[in-house]
């Protein structure tokens, strides 16, 4: 291929949250400029854009990644779900024990922290504390509601296996 | 004594809350909670504006220097750039600002005093546009020799940071002492004479950054009237309001201050900063114009002034203190901001919460080329609390006491002074109850495993001393009800306590109840989200305004019914007729009858300062706090593990008990932040060193401490609604010293410099190892 310049337009297709998206970006474009900026999808949020805070925490193909390390062209042909996509019939369990737990102050993080607890469910349906905290390590809160976090994943958990909580 | 039941969030039950009548106290979810886990929560970056043009900033790389030139010819030529803003385009001389100086221009003008100060803006039809010209632009810069360091500003002959021609009239224009404050009481030499001990070291705290996971940004729009609509998350949406009116020269109802919910803020976000160049830029181009932080741009916008501190103090043999005196030192930055203010009010109480006859504290704000500090959750007081925590500390193992037995010793009681002098501060609770229950918690005089040390410190903080909130509440006639408060909502959770407040006063179920904020348009003066004060200030504007509401229905009542005025009576939620109780909202409806139409409340609470008093006044109230620590030491890495930490904090009365848990543990976490991981570094042109968060490290999930409880005292002793007081600071104020105090238990070394970092740690435990292998050999030489 050719030297593109810098505004040299891909079209690079995707599935976003269950339907397919196709946009047009220049091959710099991340991931996460593209779901905030080309497709409206804003739930995940841009704070040190260099892969250490997990505001922008998606699933890639069911993975856990930070969208702001991921150019939106490695993405053509993969199945993206967003914080809107694990919200799209309502609240979640786990949201619903994010709130409960009292985990939700600003609010910044939140959407990053749902989509990396919602991925280590997914494997671990019963993770220890330990494993929880190590799971979530890449994901920051400044309010520091990290034990309220903690307890809202154990608690979801709880629920999925039909615990009485 | 007041029930103070640990509390992890297992025990809140929320499911008997939300079914319960009474609605203070309770663990009531979130207003606005479940928009933040969905990402539905319109953050300002969020937002969509059609057709704006995107800005950039232009920096360069040095704290200190001269503008030569700029040549924005290249950056010009990119497709999609607009235009190009360098301070030749603006007025001049340059429009100056700040909440207590006006010292900070609109953009550098001439030289810039800080890295990360913008000298330029580009403006363009794309962010990628933007920021590709913004890398183009050329300035040609004079580097001069900055002050970054407190030693460097203090020098005789250090370049001043601010040209003495805009300090008109201040004799201290030619030093980098911005302002100073003294503090003195009793008789320091003579109360020498009653001294057994003294103690003397110097501490330092360092230069931290607030790091709100949301950066921010600002968009102004300007109006077909002439006018601006300006969108920037801040605390003070008024001050910005009136800030942006004056230095553009508009009448404040032409300026409308939309105030999206912050998405994190703990003081970094009060007072203006870009949104001036913004609203000229956006005058200019027309139309409306975003500029969106990065995190790095939020490092050269706003941080905690680092402190070193000087402290004598002296003791009985008995542990009571007999004298203490602090010098304190703040490295607050290239402009004012609000730490001259950080610098008066920390400084004020750095004797402590303590019984002291003789005390003297003086302390200066003193700048340097570096970026800004601003209000950070504690304002001043973490720094000085950590040296005098230290020093009593330092006192009782001289004395062979332990940091509880001193602090009890030297703690004062309920209305006893703590600063004397023509302006004393009592103690406004019981403070002893939260020290006693954090030693209780804690474990405190258990055995300890090796390696393992304990300690217990507190801290206090003056709340407002001057404030005004104003606020609305409309009852309509189906009950429901919307109220008006200009609180902004960063995390802490404003907006659910007027929701119980009006709950409780009005009986509308909380569900029904509405919160508008954030728009200077719509919503009525509040001066300030700050100082922990809106529970107390804006939770009693809303309070009165519930209030005017009830009184409101039964004078209404009276004339649609014919029953008199006199046989009628209102109480929380209800209207006591003479056939008996009926519902608030039921006697609303009734009251309104087939017209219909709702019911407005007023409530304005107003505090006045005090001419004389060195802080503007006394506060409302204030924080106090106790935390204690257990800490396992690891000598060969300096690695700190917290096995436990306790934080209390005398709340008065708890309106919502996941948000006062929430808000306590998260300043807990900050705290431990500053004491063992977080600091600037800056190298010798005035750059930081560790900008983002790859190299500048704050808490994560694998920080928090194996155990972590908060409880809160209750004594229904605030002046707020129910007897509340602020809350949202106290669990960091001092962190450091609990920390500190753990840490030499377990080492038997006593580290003074923050934070403490493995390095830090380690390198104390081999210097000591060093100097006690020395002791030996001298003591075995022959």
């Amino acid at each position: 291929m050719s030297a593109g310049g810098l505004h040299d337009l891909q079209t690079v297709a995707l599935t976003v949250n269950g339907s397919e998206r196709t946009v047009a970006v220049p091959a710099h474009r991340t991931l996460l400029d593209a779901l905030r900026d080309e497709m409206g999808l804003t739930g995940s949020k841009t704070c040190c854009a260099e892969g250490e805070c997990g505001a922008c925490t998606v699933l890639l193909d069911g993975r856990a990644v930070n969208a702001c390390l991921v150019l939106c062209a490695e993405a053509d042909g993969h199945e993206v779900t967003t914080v809107e996509g694990l919200s799209e019939r309502g609240l979640t369990d786990l949201q619903e024990e994010f709130l409960n737990a009292g985990a939700v102050q600003c609010g910044f993080c939140i959407p990053g922290q749902v989509v990396s607890a919602e991925y280590l469910l997914r494997g671990n349906p019963s993770p220890s504390e330990e494993q929880i905290r190590e799971a979530l390590s890449g994901n920051l809160c400044r309010c520091a509601g990290y034990q309220r976090i903690v307890r809202a994943v154990q608690a979801t958990a709880a629920r999925r296996r039909g615990d009485r909580g | 004594m007041a029930e103070a039941p640990a509390r992890p969030a297992d025990e809140l039950d929320l499911q008997a809350a939300n079914g319960s009548p009474a609605r203070i106290g309770r663990p009531v979810l979130r207003y606005g909670g479940a928009d933040r886990t969905t990402g539905a929560q319109r953050f300002v970056a969020d937002l969509s504006f059609p057709g704006a043009s995107q800005v950039a900033l232009v920096t360069i790389p040095v704290g200190c220097a001269e503008i030569v030139g700029v040549d924005s010819s290249q950056a010009r030529r990119v497709p999609g750039v607009l235009d190009v803003v360098t301070a030749a385009e603006l007025p001049s001389p340059m429009p100056r600002f700040g909440p207590s100086h006006q010292d900070r221009p609109v953009l550098a003008a001439g030289g810039v005093n800080f890295h990360g100060e913008p000298v330029a803006a580009v403006v363009a039809e794309t962010t990628d546009a933007a920021q590709a010209a913004a890398r183009l632009m050329r300035v040609d810069f004079r580097e001069l020799p900055g002050v970054y360091t407190l030693d460097a500003a203090l020098a005789p002959g250090a370049h001043l940071v601010h040209d003495p021609s805009i300090r008109p009239g201040d004799p201290r224009a030619e030093r980098n002492v911005l302002e100073d404050a003294l503090y003195t009481w009793g008789d320091v030499a003579e109360a020498q004479a009653h001294t057994d001990v003294v103690v003397e070291h110097d501490y330092t705290f360092p230069m931290v950054t607030h790091f709100p996971i949301e950066p921010g940004g600002t968009v102004v729009v300007p109006t077909e009237q002439g006018g601006l609509d300006v969108y920037s998350p801040v605390q003070h949406p008024y001050l910005l309001q009136r800030t942006i009116a004056s230095v553009i020269g508009l009448p404040l109802n032409q300026v409308r201050v939309f105030a999206p919910d912050p998405g994190g803020a703990f003081g970094g976000k009060q007072n203006p900063k870009l949104e001036p160049l913004m609203a000229f830029i956006a005058l200019r181009m027309r139309r409306a114009c975003r500029l969106v932080l990065s995190l790095e741009e939020t490092f050269h916008a706003m941080r905690r002034a680092g402190c070193r501190i000087r402290a004598r103090t002296g003791f009985t043999r008995d542990g009571e203190l007999t004298f203490h005196e602090v010098h304190a030192d703040y490295q607050i930055g290239a402009y004012a901001d609000v730490a001259p203010r950080v610098m008066a009010k920390g400084s004020y109480v750095a004797a402590g919460p303590y019984r002291i006859p003789a005390v003297r504290i003086a302390a200066r704000a003193v700048m340097t080329n570096t970026t800004p500090s601003t209000a950070f959750r504690g304002f001043g007081s973490p720094q000085v609390a950590w040296a005098t925590e230290s020093q009593l500390d330092a006192g009782a193992r001289l004395l062979g006491l332990d940091g509880l037995e001193i602090r009890r010793r030297n703690l004062v009681a309920r209305g006893e002074a703590f600063v004397r002098g023509a302006s004393a501060a009592r103690a406004d609770g019981e403070w002893r109850e939260s020290l006693e229950k954090a030693a209780e918690l804690v474990g405190w005089g258990e055995p300890l495993a090796p390696n393992r040390g304990r300690g217990i410190a507190v801290g206090i903080k003056p709340g407002a001393t001057s404030g005004l909130s104003q606020s609305l509440v409309r009852l309509l006639c189906d009950g429901s009800a919307i109220v008006y408060a200009g609180t902004s909502d960063m995390g802490q959770g404003a907006r659910t306590l007027w929701q119980q407040i009006v709950a409780e006063e009005l009986g509308t179920p909380i569900d029904r109840v509405s919160v508008i904020s954030g728009d200077t348009g719509t919503v009525p003066f509040d001066l300030q989200t700050s100082a922990s004060r809106s529970t107390v200030f804006m939770g009693s504007a809303v309070l009165e305004a519930c209030r005017d509401v009830r009184r409101r229905v039964l004078e209404l009542y009276a004339e649609t019914t014919g029953v008199p005025a006199e046989e009628l009576d209102e109480a929380p939620g209800a209207l006591i007729t003479p056939d008996g109780r009926l519902s608030l909202p039921e006697a609303a409806r009734e009251a309104l009858g087939t017209l219909r139409g709702e019911f407005i409340g007023q409530g304005t609470r107003r505090l006045r300062g005090k001419g004389d008093h060195p802080l503007g006044g006394d506060a409302a109230f204030y924080e106090f706090n106790a935390t204690a620590i257990e800490v396992e030491v690891d000598r060969e890495t300096g690695e700190l593990l917290l096995t436990k930490h306790v934080s209390v904090s005398d709340v008065g009365t708890e309106l919502n008990a996941l948000q006062v848990v929430s808000q306590d543990e998260g300043a807990a976490i900050m705290g431990l932040g500053h004491s063992q991981m977080e600091q600037l570094l800056l190298d010798e042109h005035g750059r930081i060193r560790n900008l983002g968060a790859l190299d500048y490290r704050i808490p994560t999930f694998n920080d928090v401490p194996l155990e972590l409880v908060t409880a809160a005292v209750e004594n229904h002793d605030g002046p707020g609604p129910y007897g509340s007081k602020g809350i949202s600071e106290g669990a960091l104020l001092c962190t450091a010293g609990a920390l500190g105090a753990a840490v030499a238990q377990a080492t038997g070394v006593v580290i003074r410099d923050l934070p403490l970092t493995p390095e830090r740690v380690w390198a104390a435990l081999r210097d000591a190892e060093a100097r006690s292998r020395a002791d030996a050999e001298l003591r075995s030489a022959p």
